[in-house]
């Protein structure tokens, strides 16, 4: 029987790998794109098919808006967890970026290190998953890169993203705003992704329930400005590595303010608090893919919190504590034993006590 | 979180607190010292120096097993990655500890040293076992607490006639430690660390049972009360402390009741007993040079002996000479009198190994308690 004309046979996606043809700029590579890229995540400046995307300017910027831009790499392992996967944080984390300067994410470029050997099965979950993430945060991938790097070089798929975002005029949210007084919120229990992650570790795996909490929080970042008059949420922050305790820490630094939080009123799942217990981590530390913290003007304080807990990526909000003067720029907690003590950067890898 | 919140009740400590309070007495001195890092931790992360009136003391021992590790087997474990090619197992709290060359486990392993974190002594054996072309060398260290997992891979290894696996043995005894600060001569003759009693071990505890201190409780005639690592064991341990001071008592007490036996968990120390015995001497860091106060693998089982299999000579290897935490561990100085203190030395560098783990007293105090520092100089000014 002969072959049709003009047919290629499609990659296999069930049992093949990434080869090093699919980096090689060739026609493998083009194939790899085609089918895997651009099917799923198909919008008009892709389809363009150019190195790069030409995009529109978009209203906010005619009247007086800002552009913004954050880019954020993803290496995790276990590729696959409870509750995400690299795919969707690829999204995930570059979006929350962009949201918590009180912007709104446009665009996506996404660049893409495979390891050869790669199984494109698990290439096309994590491509899919990407796409279901950028769709339902409404954002569009609008160019990508692909590179195939030898075997022993890579840890399966690594995924880089630049996002662009826009914020509209009159709204100034940034990381050294923080002002005394100032009401600390954050958005949910804290601990859930760093944990989910851990339990999947090969030399770890423990049984819990917990499911990452990645989750794109711009929406939740439009309902808390359009909550507050103008100018009274001063800072936010997504505390992803290193978790809630060095989150606070940077902003104190970047803002020259000390803080004081109380730790009764942090919202920590009991399965999570649990898993900490058992090796010896603090939640503090911890990392989060889809809550933030803000430093809001007091007298918004309420009118926020309130529109935070309106909102599903905010349910369990709560205020957890005030912004300080303080020279030291110490963030200090009052503990729920009764004590008082300070909360530090991270240093290092949180690792697990022996003793 | 069911058995955990029972002890952490803000409640019952500030009426502990208030017991304490009012049963110090006026010109008594109460200067507590607690062995374990496991404590000093619990001090720290819950702030419960703030908890305890002024007349009380705490005063932070050397029972922090990664800080009384001295350079010189960090250094032995190095070695044995680097120069000899061999697979490092070792426990997290171990991998940043300041070793000689500016390197640690961290560090060696970002040379090429192929080192591995577990969480427990027969992760390594599996290592072993999926590798065996490979030498693997578990690096055990701890105190009694760590012991019988060490002890019983061992004699797993030596079931299963495991050929590549070894360990590099630097667990130390409890008991041994604290006679030696007691018979320190800043303690003993000089008078200048008055200790009052100590918070006795908890973990450790449960595995060697009360009764090893109650022979120098009354030898030295300092009170000892073992209490478990949560904040309101602390606390009811202080409160019997205090007690026994203004009582004249110098007796072993046990506060971690739950846990903790007279006689201990006989099964773990009889598998200690039949593959480690008593090291002759053992160099801890801060300490220096204790007899009797660490384990070596015995005869029987010395093809699982990494430093017989590699032939590895100990070489001390001194602290920086401006490096407190010797004093520091025994109860001399606080970490604020070290002029490395928060500037040269801080848990991202750390010089000492008192900045290594969360449970040593200066990164303890750099991570949890400096804001202390900063309203006492706004008192003093």
């Amino acid at each position: 029987m002969a072959a049709k004309r003009g047919y290629v046979r499609p990659l296999d996606l069930k049992r093949g790998r990434v080869d090093m043809n699919h980096g090689a700029g060739g026609r493998a590579a083009m194939q790899l794109i085609d089918e895997v890229f651009v099917r799923a995540f198909d919008n008009e400046f892709l389809r363009q098919g150019n190195d790069g995307a030409s995009l529109p300017v978009p209203p906010e910027l005619l009247q007086g808006g800002r552009l913004v831009m954050a880019c954020d790499g993803h290496v995790v392992s276990p590729l696959f967890f409870a509750g995400g996967d690299l795919g969707c944080l690829a999204v995930h984390g570059t979006v929350n970026d962009v949201a918590m300067l009180g912007a709104r994410p446009l665009w996506l470029a996404a660049s893409f290190i495979l390891e050869e050997g790669f199984a494109l099965a698990d290439l096309k979950r994590l491509v899919d998953s990407m796409a279901a993430a950028a769709r339902e945060a409404g954002v569009a991938v609008v160019t990508g890169d692909t590179k195939v790097v030898e075997q022993g070089k890579g840890d399966g798929c690594f995924i880089a993203t630049t996002g662009v975002g826009v914020v509209a005029r009159g709204v100034d949210v940034g990381g050294a705003n923080a002002r005394p007084g100032d009401v600390l919120l954050l958005s949910g229990p804290i601990g859930e992704h760093g944990v989910a992650v851990l339990s999947t570790r090969e030399s770890l795996e423990f049984e819990t329930e917990v499911r990452s909490d990645t989750a794109a929080l711009h929406g939740l970042v439009a309902t808390m400005l359009a909550a507050a008059p103008a100018g009274a949420v001063h800072v936010l922050r997504d505390p992803t590595r290193g978790g809630l305790g060095t989150t606070l820490n940077e902003i104190a630094r970047q803002s020259g303010v000390g803080m004081l939080i109380e730790e009764a009123t942090i919202p920590v799942q009991p399965q999570v608090e649990a898993a900490c217990e058992l090796l010896g981590l603090d939640v503090l530390y911890i990392a989060n893919e889809g809550k933030l913290v803000a430093a809001v003007a007091p007298e918004a304080g309420a009118a926020v919190l309130a529109a935070m807990r309106a909102h599903p990526c905010g349910a369990q909000a709560a205020q957890i504590g005030r912004v300080v003067a303080d020279e030291h720029r110490f963030v200090q907690m009052d503990t729920r034993f009764g004590g008082r003590r300070i909360v530090d950067w991270l240093s290092g890898e949180p690792l697990p006590r022996i003793c | 979180m069911k058995y955990v919140d029972e002890f952490r009740d803000g409640t019952l400590a500030r009426g502990l607190a208030a017991r304490i309070a009012a049963e110090v007495q006026p010109g008594h001195r109460y200067q507590f010292m607690e062995f374990c890092g496991g404590h000093t931790h619990a001090i720290s992360r819950y702030g419960i120096a703030e908890l305890l009136p002024p007349a009380v003391r705490m005063i932070h021992g050397p029972g922090c097993p990664v800080c009384v590790l001295p350079i010189g087997r960090i250094d032995q474990a190095i070695g044995v990655a680097l120069d000899r090619g061999a697979i490092v197992c070792t426990y997290g709290d171990t991998m940043r500890v300041p070793a000689s060359r500016s390197l640690s486990l961290t560090q060696a392993k970002a040379q090429g040293g192929d080192i591995r974190m577990v969480y427990s002594a027969a992760d390594a054996l599996k290592v072993a076992r999926a590798q065996p072309g490979r030498e693997v060398v578990f690096f055990a260290i701890g105190f009694e607490t760590t012991t019988p997992p060490t002890a019983l891979v061992i004699r797993q290894a030596a079931q299963e006639r495991l050929a590549n696996f070894s360990v590099l043995c630097c667990h130390v005894l409890t008991p041994s430690a604290i006679t030696y600060i007691l018979e320190s001569p800043e303690v003993r003759r000089y008078g200048a660390v008055p200790i009052d009693g100590f918070v006795g071990p908890a973990h450790v505890s449960i595995v060697i049972g009360s009764r090893p201190y109650e022979h120098f409780a009354a030898v030295y005639r300092k009170p000892v009360v073992i209490a478990g690592f949560e904040p309101l064991d602390v606390m009811q341990a202080v409160l019997m402390l205090v007690r026994q001071v203004n009582e004249g008592r110098a007796e072993a007490e046990n506060q971690f009741l739950r846990a903790v036996t007279r006689e201990g968990n006989l099964a773990a120390q009889r598998v200690v007993q039949q593959v480690f015995e008593v090291r002759e001497c053992f160099e801890w860091r801060g300490l220096g040079e204790v007899p009797f106060s660490a384990l070596k693998i015995r005869s029987e089982y010395a093809g699982f002996d990494a430093e017989r299999r590699f032939g590895l000579v100990y070489a001390p290897v001194p602290d920086h000479k401006q490096c407190e935490c010797g004093a520091i561990l025994r109860g001399v100085k606080r970490p604020t009198d070290c002029k490395l203190f928060g500037n040269v030395c801080t848990p991202e560098n750390p010089v000492g190994s008192c900045m290594v783990s969360s449970e040593g007293a200066c990164a303890a105090h750099y991570a949890y308690g400096r804001f202390r520092d900063a309203r006492e100089g706004r008192e003093a000014a």
